[in-house]
């Protein structure tokens, strides 16, 4: 059996980023930061995606999340970056724990649509209140870390810090998660549901649950990103969002946890050098990476880490 | 012997067709029952309804005393029903070790031991060892060690069958319904294979029924034989008089051998 890195890339790389963080430029780390957050994102589809299912609207989750943290610092006056992210996390998992008694049930082109439908809703009901700002949505005080709010010049180091520290800890429980018999379950869920059944298995449960684990998820990705941005408005429901993440899952993979953080990077990067060699056509050069990204790495990144294993 | 499983008046409808008719049947415990009947006789069916995977229009089912008319199949399975497919059902995307430890992670869930910080490797309840281990003795007993790190995509058909079988003994059956165990291998290995499958469920004492079209693999190994025609049981006896019954001889055992001649 291959020894499993995983919790020790994962510690290496927080120390690391960590460590050598403060060197970085201001906008490296706001690139790094959002990486965290679409990785987040992209982790909880990673696990809908084993068990075969692809949610077209996991943007639902993100905004929510975001909106979240939005509400909290101009309704309730609390910026902590930490309870911003927490408390995204459980609104969304909550709503994805209430609509997975509708979506469990459903499988392949039903299940992404319906996703996506309900996605289109909330970004219909943000557009059209007034409170939340409508169209063009609102600010976000930047944030304080445990009630102190760190001199300007660290703001984005230590949002960068504690994004990688929430997606470190991710990471790991998902990477624990798998390991459990249940969460061993989605290649079976894939396969072939009546012989799970007769195992003895409910696969609309265990669905259900990995559907709240990638809502919840996508809630503090969305938080974060609302906090790093500073800025949250209706298009982060937007399909063209669940899109985005749809893209980078597919660039990860499903072999590995650290996978979509990485491929977000990567997605994020692309992102910024398309935008900023031809602002008018970017979405063409990132459909093009797209592109030859599905002819070579059909199976994502993580395929060259298993296959550069195999050749060593 | 008590009564294990009782099926009483079992009837079945798709459309037009009849695919149960007030079937009826006491299951003693333990024994070994063939289920024979031409093609669309009906005998899958009676398995698809007794796991629960279809209701029957009326009738109930009782297991050791208890109705388990309304249960879904998962439910079936952890009291101790378990069946294998005519056709086999694998995870084709996973090994076939894959395969097995599946199973056993499941049992170990339903046992209390799947939670987050569960290691997979508590005894699996009825076998008193690791499921890793578990895994490779269900293996071994079926002859399937040589094939333990194939994809079960490109298993050979008998082999795909074995594993089908196999998968079922992970929750230690305390019932076992094997929809025709023996299809598509050459008559002599019919029986190494029953022997095996029986030697596997019954050490600890189990119930099996298994549909089979060969009547000298029924004579051999059945205690008792449901004779299936048409939607109903013809006849319910042991092997002996069941096969000598003239109904049976026209529409089950006659009509066999044309089919095969
Ligand atoms: N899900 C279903 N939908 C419609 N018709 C069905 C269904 N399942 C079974 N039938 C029909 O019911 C009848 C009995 O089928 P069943 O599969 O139980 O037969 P069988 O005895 O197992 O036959 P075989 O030896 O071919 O496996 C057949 O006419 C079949 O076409
Ligand atoms: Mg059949």
């Amino acid at each position: 059996m291959r020894r499993d890195r995983t919790v020790a890339v994962i510690g290496t790389a927080f120390v690391a980023l960590a460590a050598g963080g403060p060197w970085l430029p201001q906008w490296a780390m706001f690139i790094a930061t959002v990486a965290f957050a679409r990785g987040l994102v992209a982790l909880g589809l990673v696990l809908l995606l084993r068990a075969g299912l692809i949610s077209f609207g996991q943007a639902l989750f993100y905004c929510l999340g975001a909106y979240t943290a939005g509400a909290l610092g101009r309704f309730y006056g609390v910026s902590d970056i930490f309870i911003e992210m927490l408390v995204g996390g459980a609104v969304a998992a909550l709503v994805a724990f209430i609509i997975g008694f509708l979506l469990a049930r459903y499988r392949g082109i039903f299940f992404g649509l319906l996703s996506l439908a309900l996605s289109m809703i909330l970004y219909g009901l943000l557009v059209k209140t007034e409170a939340l700002g409508s169209t063009d949505g609102f600010n976000i005080a930047p944030s304080t870390l445990f009630g102190v709010r760190p001199p300007p010049e660290w703001v984005r180091y230590s949002v960068l810090v504690s994004a990688a520290a929430v997606a470190a800890a991710a990471a790991l429980i998902v990477h624990r998660y798998l390991q459990t018999p249940l969460g061993r379950l989605a290649p079976a869920i894939k396969d072939n549901e009546i012989r799970v059944e007769y195992m003895g298995a409910s696969a609309r449960k265990a669905v259900h649950v990995k559907y709240v684990i990638a809502g919840a998820l996508a809630g503090v990705g969305g938080a974060l990103a609302a906090t790093a941005v500073g800025h949250i408005d209706p298009d982060m429901a937007y399909w063209t969002t669940s899109g985005e993440f749809i893209f980078i899952t597919i660039l990860a993979g499903t072999g590995s946890v650290v996978a979509p953080f990485v491929g977000a990077l990567i997605y994020g990067s692309i992102h910024t050098l398309a935008y900023g060699l031809s602002p008018n056509t970017w979405q063409m050069s990132l459909g093009l990476a797209l592109l030859v990204l599905i002819v070579f790495l059909p199976e994502g990144l993580w395929s060259l880490a298993t296959r550069h294993a195999r050749r060593t | 012997m008590p009564v294990v499983l009782n099926a009483r008046g079992l009837s079945k409808r798709f459309g037009a067709v009849t695919a149960a008719h007030e079937v009826s049947a006491a299951i003693d415990k333990d024994s070994v029952v063939g289920l024979i009947g031409t093609n669309g006789a009906g005998k899958t069916t009676f398995i698809n309804m007794i796991t629960g995977y279809l209701k029957p229009d009326a009738g109930a089912i009782t297991y050791e005393g208890r109705d388990i008319t309304p249960l879904a199949p998962r439910q079936i399975t952890r009291l101790g029903i378990c069946r294998s497919f005519q056709i086999p059902q694998l995870y084709s995307s996973l090994s076939v070790h894959e395969n097995m430890m599946i199973g056993l992670g499941i049992v170990l869930a339903n046992a209390g031991h799947g939670g987050f910080l569960s290691r997979g490797d508590a005894p699996v309840p009825g076998y008193g060892e690791p499921a890793a281990q578990v895994a490779e003795h269900i293996l071994a007993r079926f002859g399937l060690a040589e094939y333990r790190d194939r994809n079960t995509q490109v298993l050979p058909g008998g082999v795909r069958k074995l594993l089908d079988i196999a998968l079922t003994m992970v929750a230690k059956p305390r019932v076992l319904l094997l929809d025709e165990p023996t299809s598509g291998v050459s008559a002599q290995e019919k029986f190494g294979i029953m022997q095996m499958v029986l030697d596997a469920v019954r050490a600890e004492g189990a119930t099996v029924l298994f549909v089979e079209h060969d009547m000298e693999v029924v004579s051999r190994f059945a205690q008792r034989v449901l004779a299936f025609y048409d939607g109903r049981v013809i006849a319910d006896a042991t092997p002996e008089v069941a096969l000598a019954d003239p109904e049976v001889r026209r529409h089950v055992v006659g009509r066999l051998r044309a089919a095969h001649a």
